[in-house]
């Protein structure tokens, strides 16, 4: 079957900046909305839960960069910015939605669930880390919040993504997965494999591509030279949408809408969200070098958070001394628990063979005979953080 | 006795697949062409027409893009089988199976495994492919700790160690022998059967060397070893079958008893799997041996086209080497 086109006799060649794709805005700065623009309906109680997951988010993050410079965690990396682009979008998800991650969707695992003490023990590689401390900070997952473990390879989530949503769509599950990637993963090839696949074989999945300006270093104006990401959503024949990611009523509500169309129409759909990393890419990363700070600054004033704030105390749905209290009771809970996962004991050496297969093989476990018998020689040269491992 | 049908390893291959689609709604195929067409070399002949396109569909030409649908659907609860057209375009995908497959139950502390993925490649010389339809990759993914690794070198065990493969709780990759896909004939039976991963299989007892080898090569140590029996050296032929894990054991009593190795794979000599055997039983096997382990490969060089016969191990060059080994 060839592509059905219309035909023409002019020799005319469509420019490559052609297609100019709309951001939808609903929220001003102020958090008033924008002259005759009707807000989503959204509970108030909801409207809360994302604005305390946002807060939450946030929170953790100053935290847990102020841990990492005391040297208490080995590595951090933060959604600051980006709050609404992940709380707003997983919010209208159900929880039998699968989710999979790039590593900057903190708040969606928080929207799912996700207890500061789970954070913390990931965070910390101890004994009671779901991942069993075998991954860097910030690689997390849970099978019981449908959350699926992040990886570090960028963009291998998203043909994996497709097939796990075929799979959902074979098995006559009401639910479809929710992707997150980075503008600067949507230039490798898993994004376009992973696009092409979902589109042709119809897989239930909601892409949502994170554009935060950024690849560590490198700005978008030298990642891609199209409109962004969304125009090659509508050139793999998927439906897709632009939001401000900083406005919380327009990415959730084109979240919800995504959803429906995904798992209705048994499709995939894509939101780009566009928005602003405001912290570096990790606490390996200094963005002084590489942009102003007065760019920084005109990015804070649309603070995403501020933003919803503004909009929820216009609503009477908030106010200043509850603002300060959550943000308080937060800060609070996360260096108590910081606190207490700093105490728990570090996973047994003999969990470095598990999960390796199923069932570790004869040759495994000679290895491991072999590693703790010479461990045993020489405890000292294997402690973790002064504790003996064994 | 089990009712057999004479066939030829494509033909086990395709009846294994069979199988396992009809014993388990969750087995999925998956690959270019394989729908319809039923495969370039038709090993997926008729399932799509008996099981229908949701679970036999052909998917855009992407490698990396059907290995990592093909994870995804096996995190998800589905069995993926996956092909790979040929073993050569494998390598687009390589990180989605080293990076991705491999350690998808151990980085996820087993929240989460792809443990009902199979990626199916023909691969290896034979065909007049020159250097991009007739590569052995195996050793790239021996050297990954999470997969598991078979090669079968007819069609019982075609069938046989393929049911396993789908059926195991790990990913496989399965490399097909491709120039004896219609060569291989032998009785199969029509029984639904597994041969276990991880156990080598040996096809002759022997006395004075231990030939190893996988895959088409077994076609090759076979030719050799009858010559050499001929003038009254007594082989003993062992077909590896599971590259990883590796049966050390069975390897290891054989050369314990013959006192001598040769190993024969096409890929190239060097960080060939051969050597990898070699290592182990030079340690396990030191006071036995009466010889060097002798390795008969491929050259260092891009599989040649014009040159394929020169290139390639054949049973010439095996029973050569077993001279050396005898003359040591």
């Amino acid at each position: 079957m060839t592509v059905k086109s219309p035909q023409t006799v002019a020799p005319i060649f469509i420019d490559g900046s052609a297609l100019k794709i709309s951001t939808l805005r609903v929220l001003k700065a102020d958090g008033s909305l924008i002259n005759g623009v009707q807000a989503p309906n959204i509970s108030r109680e909801l409207a809360q839960k994302i604005y305390s997951d946002m807060v939450y988010t946030r929170t953790l993050d100053e935290r847990m960069v102020g841990a990492q410079r005391q040297g208490r965690l080995s590595f951090y990396l933060t959604c600051t910015g980006e709050e609404a682009s992940v709380a707003g979008t997983a919010a209208a998800f159900s929880p039998d939605d699968m989710m999979m991650g790039q590593y900057r969707e903190q708040a969606a695992l928080r929207c799912r669930g996700f207890t500061t003490e789970q954070f913390m023990n990931q965070l910390l590689s101890n004994a009671s880390d779901l991942g069993k401390g075998r991954q860097m900070p910030i690689h997390y997952g849970s099978r019981k919040l449908n959350f699926m473990t992040i990886s570090s390879p960028l963009a291998t989530q998203i043909p994996q993504a497709a097939g796990y949503a075929y799979g959902q769509k074979l098995a006559g599950k009401n639910a479809c997965t929710l992707c997150y990637f980075g503008d600067g993963a949507a230039s490798e090839g898993d994004f376009h494999a992973g696009l092409n696949m979902a589109a042709v074989l119809k897989s239930p999945v909601v892409f949502v591509a994170r554009n935060n300006g950024y690849a560590i270093s490198t700005p978008s104006v030298e990642q891609y030279a199209g409109d962004g990401i969304a125009p090659r959503g509508i050139g793999y024949g998927i439906k897709t949408i632009r939001v401000d990611g900083n406005d919380i009523l327009a990415v959730y509500a084109a979240a919800v809408e995504a959803r429906s169309i995904a798992v209705k129409g048994q499709c995939p759909v894509l939101i780009e969200t566009m928005s602003y990393r405001l912290g570096a890419h990790s606490t390996s990363d200094d963005p002084s070098g590489y942009r102003s700070a007065e760019e920084e600054q005109e990015w804070r004033q649309k603070d995403p958070i501020n933003r919803m704030k503004n909009w929820l105390i216009k609503k009477d749905w908030w106010d200043q001394s509850r603002d300060d209290s959550l943000h308080q009771d937060f800060r609070k809970e996360i260096l108590h628990e910081l606190k207490l996962a700093e105490k728990r004991p570090k996973p047994p050496l003999a969990d470095i063979i598990n999960d390796v297969y199923k069932t570790p093989p004869k040759f495994l476990l000679e290895q491991l005979t072999s590693l703790q018998a010479h461990v045993a020689k020489y405890p000292d040269n294997y402690r973790i953080h002064g504790e003996n491992c064994q | 006795m089990t009712a057999v049908t004479r066939m030829n390893l494509l033909q086990a291959v395709n009846h294994g697949l069979d199988i396992a689609m009809a014993a388990d709604e969750n087995v999925i195929c998956l690959g270019e062409d394989i729908g319809k067409f039923g495969g370039v070399f038709r090993a997926t002949s008729n399932l799509q027409e008996k099981y229908g396109r949701p679970r036999c569909f052909n998917t855009p030409l992407t490698e990396q893009g059907i290995v990592g649908f093909a994870i995804g659907l096996a995190a998800q609860g589905s069995v993926a089988v996956a092909e790979i057209q040929f073993a050569d375009y494998i390598f687009p995908a390589f990180d989605q199976i080293v990076n991705e497959a491999a350690k998808f139950r151990y980085r996820s502390g087993d929240e989460f495994n792809c443990g009902g993925l199979t990626i199916r490649a023909p691969y290896g010389g034979g065909i007049d492919g020159g250097p991009y339809h007739s590569q052995s990759p195996e050793a790239y993914f021996c050297h990954t700790p999470g997969l598991k690794v078979v090669i079968p070198s007819n069609a019982y065990q075609a069938k046989g160690l393929l049911l396993a493969a789908i059926r195991d709780p790990d990913p496989v990759i399965f490399f097909e022998p491709k120039a004896i896909y219609r060569a291989s004939v032998g009785d199969v039976p029509n029984e639904d059967y597994e041969l276990e991963l991880g156990v080598a299989d040996v096809v002759q007892q022997g006395n004075d060397i231990t030939l190893l080898g996988w895959g088409a090569q077994m076609i090759q140590i076979g030719k050799a070893a009858d010559i050499a029996a001929a003038e009254g050296i007594s082989c003993e032929i062992i077909d590896l079958c599971t590259l990883l894990p590796w049966d050390t054991d069975t390897v290891v009593d054989s050369v314990n008893k013959t006192g001598r190795l040769l190993v024969s794979h096409e890929a190239p000599l060097t960080g060939g799997f051969a050597g990898e055997i070699a290592a182990t039983i030079q340690e396990r096997c030191f006071l036995s041996l009466q010889a060097p382990i002798l390795r008969v490969t491929g050259l260092d060089t891009p599989f040649p086209l014009i040159q394929e016969k020169q290139y390639l191990p054949d049973y010439s060059k095996i029973y050569e080497a077993i001279k050396v080994s005898l003359d040591y």
